[in-house]
């Protein structure tokens, strides 16, 4: 079972980090993982996404044209990007920025505001870890326990940013978590 | 020591470091910058030295500098840099000196553009510089085997006396992968007292030298190094055949990140019960030339498609090796696209 995820947004809202994240925490759980960034010329504020590869097997192309899922921050990474997601795959929208859907039919689409969520917690920067705390809850590719060690250990350095961190992260999981009952 | 999450571009600082190469002289180049960015902080922790030169041209001059005093050193650049190293890569290769080029390939020609790129093959292969010299060149395609090319670079270059070239890719320097340095072998430099110039005192001096005057001893001296690129054709050949146990009809020719690709290529196709074999040459020079004509004679095979990032330039080896007794089809993207696993199963199906 190979699982591909992009995360995507603009330049600053820790596209990048939060697909780290994921990656660390596949490689914690003894899975095979890469890492692909969108490194191109783009300036700061521009799109930035990242696509993360967890695997059982030892991943062959880096290059995914069609992942199995999408977690979106911004309009333009919807709009891009949704259509080229794999049937039967997830979709995370970032409602608080994002007033539209993918329209698809064929995969699981969970709105998420989770710029509010990041405010109501006080911690503003924070609304890619609700992201990600979302897309785990939905997707299961790796335990939420284990995604918030490597958030303890990414931030060792920074300890004031843990714990905000880590409620954003449990915040998001658990919205998912009702939205994904009520979508049922 | 568990696995580490590292890009490409810090692996191989990591991975040269590991080799007890502790000597790095570069000029910053997009997507290999991060290579200094990590030894800028590595190299203090280890006692090492990171120089930034002023130029391409300064740092590789520096390299032959370092290198004549048989100390571990490299430089890690992109290809436009490594053009404008490619004097002092016929200097170093001609004064016989051990060291490791890294080049993370972006795409040409000209400043071209910063994404991956197989371009640099004939440059790395048949020589950027002038003269009868050759690099062996290691192609990686994963972080995880390049780490394991820059320290076997390090031995091969002291093993040969010669410049390594370890050929990675843009991709391969930017995305992350899993590294595991456990078996990594202690760096194992041999004696270098007979040639390296590290101070005379007491002992006649040592010369390192590059002007042969005199036609018969630039004569000899050229049969010298041909002979030394023999014995790295005899020897040094690494390749890796995939789904290649049996005679397949179909037979792909690619390396690096675009081996990658097929791989990918050939096990989707093998879910529809269609076999196709990839050969990926991992020594670029010497050219795994002998085993790809074996594949390539067996009567079932019937034809090659060669996959590169670029406008074809491995496929003139392909050919050499098979005398173009089969036929060969290429496919290629250019400007820094990577050809995806859909592109690649579609030129199969139309060859089958």
């Amino acid at each position: 079972m190979q699982i591909e995820v992009k995360f995507a947004g603009f330049g600053g809202q820790g596209i990048m980090s939060a697909g780290k994240f994921l990656a660390e925490a596949g490689l914690e759980e003894g899975k095979e993982v890469v890492w692909i960034p969108s490194y191109g010329p783009e300036m700061r504020g521009g799109t930035a996404y990242c696509t993360v590869v967890v695997s059982e097997q030892p991943i062959g192309s880096p290059i995914i044209n069609n992942p199995t899922h999408l977690v979106v921050m911004n309009r333009p990474s919807l709009e891009k990007f949704a259509p080229t997601i794999q049937p039967n795959g997830i979709i995370i929208i970032n409602s608080s920025l994002i007033p539209i859907t993918s329209e698809r039919t064929d995969v699981t689409e969970i709105l998420i505001p989770c710029n509010q969520i990041a405010i109501e917690l006080n911690n503003t920067r924070g609304a890619n870890m609700v992201a990600l705390g979302a897309y785990v809850a939905c997707s299961k590719v790796v335990s939420l326990e284990v995604l918030e060690k490597i958030i303890r250990q990414e931030f060792a350095k920074k300890p004031k940013f843990i714990e905000g961190n880590v409620a954003a992260l449990k915040r998001g999981a658990e919205v998912a978590s009702q939205e994904m009952e009520k979508a049922k | 020591m568990a696995k580490v999450l590292l890009k490409g571009c810090e692996a191989i600082g990591e991975a040269a470091v590991r080799a007890g190469a502790l000597r790095y002289f570069a000029y910053p180049i997009t997507p290999q910058s991060e290579v200094a960015e990590y030894l800028v902080r590595r190299m203090p922790e280890v006692g090492g030295v990171f120089l930034q030169a002023e130029s391409e041209v300064a740092a590789s001059n520096m390299i032959f500098g370092a290198a004549s005093t048989g100390e571990r050193v490299f430089t890690t650049s992109s290809s436009p840099g490594i053009s404008l190293m490619s004097e002092a890569l016929s200097y170093i290769a001609a004064a016989e000196l051990p060291c490791v080029f890294v080049n993370v390939v972006r795409n040409g020609p000209g400043l071209g553009g910063i994404l991956p790129s197989q371009g640099d093959y004939l440059q790395a292969t048949r020589g950027g510089g002038h003269g009868d010299y050759k690099l062996l060149v290691l192609a990686p395609s994963t972080v995880q085997e390049t780490v394991e090319h820059i320290m076997l670079a390090f031995e091969l270059a002291d093993q040969y006396r010669n410049p390594i070239m370890v050929m990675a890719d843009g991709l391969i320097g930017q995305m992350m992968e899993p590294v595991d340095f456990s078996a990594a072998p202690k760096p194992n430099p041999p004696d270098k007292s007979s040639w390296a110039t590290t101070g005379a005192k007491g002992r006649k001096p040592h010369l390192i030298k590059t002007l042969f005057l005199s036609p018969q001893l630039g004569e000899e001296h050229n049969r010298k190094l041909a002979a030394k690129y023999d014995k790295m054709r005899a020897n040094e050949v690494r390749y890796e055949a995939y789904n290649l146990d049996e005679p397949r009809k179909v037979v792909m020719v690619a390396f690096g990140t675009t081996a990658r690709v097929c791989k990918t290529a050939v096990d989707a196709l093998k879910k529809e019960g269609i076999e196709i074999g990839l050969f990926r040459p991992i020594t670029l020079f010497p050219y795994p030339y002998k085993p790809l004509r074996d594949i390539a004679e067996r009567n079932e095979m019937r034809h090659l498609l060669v996959v590169e990032m670029n406008m074809g330039q491995m496929i003139e080896d392909v050919r050499l090796a098979t005398s173009d007794r089969k036929p060969i089809t290429f496919y290629g993207r250019q400007g820094g696209i990577v050809p995806s696993p859909e592109e690649v199963v579609e030129e199969i199906r139309k060859l089958l």
